[in-house]
């Protein structure tokens, strides 16, 4: 057996090979379903209808591609620079940190100023977040991987410390919790939906614009491609991976304020929620493509939509359909080595079929 | 080439049927029986709170048949608005009637209470009601003053653990009452509190009460939603109490008791009245009378005597003849609070902000 890279896939093999994989995630989970009791066709139709079936349904899945888009934005940017940002889940919370205390106690602002002021502050604390690990990488090439992930659980702490210590409310008796956003501080709406459903297309818009059109944007792909190009068109590379992580963990951050602001209300680590490691999977398959990310995020905000509905609808445990999600994605992920990689049992056989 | 088309057809055929199915289910699964939604804060099967509630649940289903749908949905944060959009979908599923069962809750149920008015809400353990939304629990306190004999009787350094999950009232009272089940029996002994900050998570929560074993206690006691500081106390050959559901088979040679829940009557009760149209808003606080709470039958781990003296106790409780906030009660500084003669009031004792004398422990100020 051999593995060798495909060269020039063309757009009908690419769709098969997908379709292939959605078949194969369909019958495995399939199998997993007929074990728990289920029916699977019953399970899949309502996973659809669950996601999509209502104007309920359908905002229930907006807002989980809301978060995931925007996430997902600040971790191609830094996917980009080849850059592996897996700390989202810390920037969004110190996103939503820096957004909770203008909202809890800036109250000198005039209320029309508190959401704009929110936003600014946690893009620039979710930003510094990234801009941490992007100062030990620019100046002693750490390791960002290992400082990106370390800095999540300094942020999860840190929250935690918060709601348990000085940030308690304390009109609820010693039950640990932060203190609802007042009035001013929370999201206008739109659709039913907070404006994170104007901003995150927005967003996409932008940060295609900024890749493709920008000389700043063109300075992260040379980064990421060839740092030995990029040293030799006289770039300087520190200030690009600093700024350009700035700019990937204010996204990150800004999920952080839609979060604490539009859904719940107030700071707890649920504003995270997982989408700053969710998100990594949809930029990976976005294909770091900003304008793709939308779409994707919609795919998945349809199986975590999808995936809790059917907890109640046909009272399934969490934890399996926890697990019939976690298989869509293997094959959803394992399609794409296929795309890239094709497999060759027998030399003979497979030349005469290739050729075609 | 064919037989990738092929397989290109067979799965929009797929895709169709599914579709197809999926518009099945929902027009004919229109069904006249009532649905009932539980929102659960942990997971149905966590030997603790959530399981008895689930327990409850299963009762009033068998007891109802096929009048009633009663489903759940499991792991619902309380510390934020989680439950909103489940309460949503649950609603949009066509459930009539809502059960959450955490205290955390409290406010969105009562936000959700007023926006569809038609739809009856149950909140356990909070404070908050209106025309469509009542507020349940029960005097958990009761067993726990039974399960403090059991604890008082039995400990030898007198020194009995307590791991509490949040210092709010209900915790506090619990608290309170064991510490008098002990003192009642065993004047000398003191209860060790140590906080969590969680209802569930059992790795925390066992190791809360290897502190307590450090510190020498030999009894652990808990206000949590797991089995956790149970098996603490298991691994080093103490004993344990444990809390809301009877888990004697978790740790057979450590395991004495516990103050457990038996909500099934009350949701079926409640469930019929709502079919039965006669459903009123009524805040209800039952007790050991309802058997709405009871302690676990006593194991062989349990002191001699510890039977004799429980079943006492207990009919004294039901009869109304001894109550367990009766002065005088000091507090943690000597001072008596409760004069002799005086009864607590319900309102006193679910804003319980103090520990009685015996308790070992601070609850953080805010």
């Amino acid at each position: 057996m051999q593995i060798i890279k495909r060269v020039g896939a063309s757009k009908k093999q690419i769709i098969i090979i997908r379709l292939i994989a959605i078949m194969v995630a369909l019958v495995a989970s399939g199998i997993f379903i007929v074990m728990l009791g289920y029916n699977p066709i019953t399970v899949y139709s309502n996973m659809i209808s669950g996601a999509l079936g209502s104007k309920i349904r359908l905002r229930a899945t907006l807002l989980e591609m809301i978060p995931l888009t925007i996430t997902s934005l600040g971790i191609l940017v830094a996917f980009k620079m080849k850059f592996a940002n897996i700390g989202g889940e810390g920037q969004i919370l110190m996103g939503a940190f820096g957004a909770t205390y203008v909202a809890l106690f800036m109250d000198w602002l005039p209320e029309f100023l508190v959401i704009p002021v929110m936003f600014l502050v946690g893009f620039l604390v979710g930003g510094i977040w990234a801009v941490i690990p992007a100062i030990f990488k620019a100046r002693f090439d750490a390791n960002e991987t290992i400082m990106t992930l370390m800095l999540n659980y300094i942020a999860i702490q840190w929250i935690t410390y918060l709601q348990y210590g000085p940030w308690r409310d304390p009109e609820l008796k010693g039950f640990a919790k932060i203190a609802n956003f007042p009035q001013y501080a929370l999201l206008p709406r739109v659709f039913g939906i907070h404006i994170g459903l104007i901003i995150a297309p927005v967003l996409v818009v932008f940060i295609a614009w900024f890749l493709r059109r920008t000389k700043r944007g063109f300075e992260i792909t040379v980064v990421g491609e060839s740092l030995s190009t990029a040293r030799y068109a006289g770039m300087d590379i520190s200030r690009i991976i600093i700024t350009t992580m700035l700019l990937s963990g204010g996204l990150c951050g800004i999920t952080g304020v839609i979060q604490a602001a539009g859904v719940n209300k107030t700071l707890t680590m649920n504003v995270s929620s997982g989408y700053g490691f969710t998100a990594i999977i949809t930029t990976y398959l976005s294909g770091l493509n900003a304008t793709k990310v939308l779409f994707v995020s919609f795919l998945f905000g349809v199986l975590l939509q999808g995936g809790s509905y059917i907890q109640s609808a046909l009272q399934i445990p969490q934890s399996a359909a926890d697990v019939l999600q976690g298989m869509l994605l293997l094959c959803a992920l394992g399609s794409e080595f296929f795309v890239q990689y094709k497999v060759r049992f027998s030399k003979k056989n497979s030349v005469s079929s290739e050729v075609k | 080439m064919r037989k990738r088309r092929i397989l290109c057809l067979v799965i929009i055929a797929c895709s169709i049927i599914m579709m197809l199915s999926g518009c099945n289910t929902q027009n004919g699964g229109k069904q006249e029986k009532l649905k009932v939604g539980f929102i659960y804060i942990g997971t149905a099967g966590d030997a603790g709170y959530t399981q008895a509630h689930d327990k409850g649940r299963l009762y009033a289903q068998e007891k109802l048949g096929d009048k009633v749908e009663l489903i759940y949905q499991e792991n619902v944060s309380d510390t934020d608005d989680s439950c909103v959009p489940v309460i949503h979908s649950m609603i949009e599923q066509g459930c009539k009637v809502i059960f959450t069962n955490s205290y955390g809750y409290m406010d969105y149920t009562y936000d959700m209470a007023q926006e569809y008015p038609d739809v009856t809400f149950l909140h356990c353990s909070g404070s908050k009601s209106s025309d469509n939304m009542l507020n349940y629990f029960g005097r958990i306190y009761q067993a726990r003053y039974l399960a403090g004999i059991v604890a008082g009787m039995k400990t030898e350094t007198n020194k009995i653990g307590y791991v509490g999950a949040h210092p709010i009232p209900e915790v506090i009272r619990g608290i309170n009452a064991f510490t008098l089940g002990v003192r009642s029996v065993n004047p000398d002994a003191v209860v060790e509190v140590v906080w969590t900050s969680t209802w569930y998570d059992p790795a925390l929560e066992k190791s809360a009460a290897v502190s307590l074993l450090d510190k020498d206690c030999d009894v652990i006691a808990q206000h949590q939603d797991t089995t956790g500081p149970q098996t603490a106390a298991a691994e080093r050959g103490k004993w344990c109490i444990g809390y809301n559901f009877d888990t004697r088979d978790v740790t057979p040679d450590s395991y004495m008791t516990a103050p457990i829940w038996n909500w099934g009557p009350y949701y079926a009760d409640q469930i019929q009245k709502v079919l039965d149209g006669t459903w009123k808003s009524e805040n209800y606080w039952g007790g050991m009378e309802d058997d709405i709470v009871q302690l676990a039958p006593l194991t062989k781990n349990a002191p001699e005597g510890a039977q004799a003296k429980v079943d006492e106790m207990k009919e004294k409780i039901i009869s109304g003849e001894f109550k367990i906030f009766e002065g005088p009660i000091k507090d943690q500084n000597g001072e008596i609070r409760v004069p002799a003669g005086t009864v607590m009031t319900d309102e006193e004792l679910l804003g319980f902000s103090w520990f009685v004398e015996g308790v070992n422990g601070v609850i953080p100020e805010n």
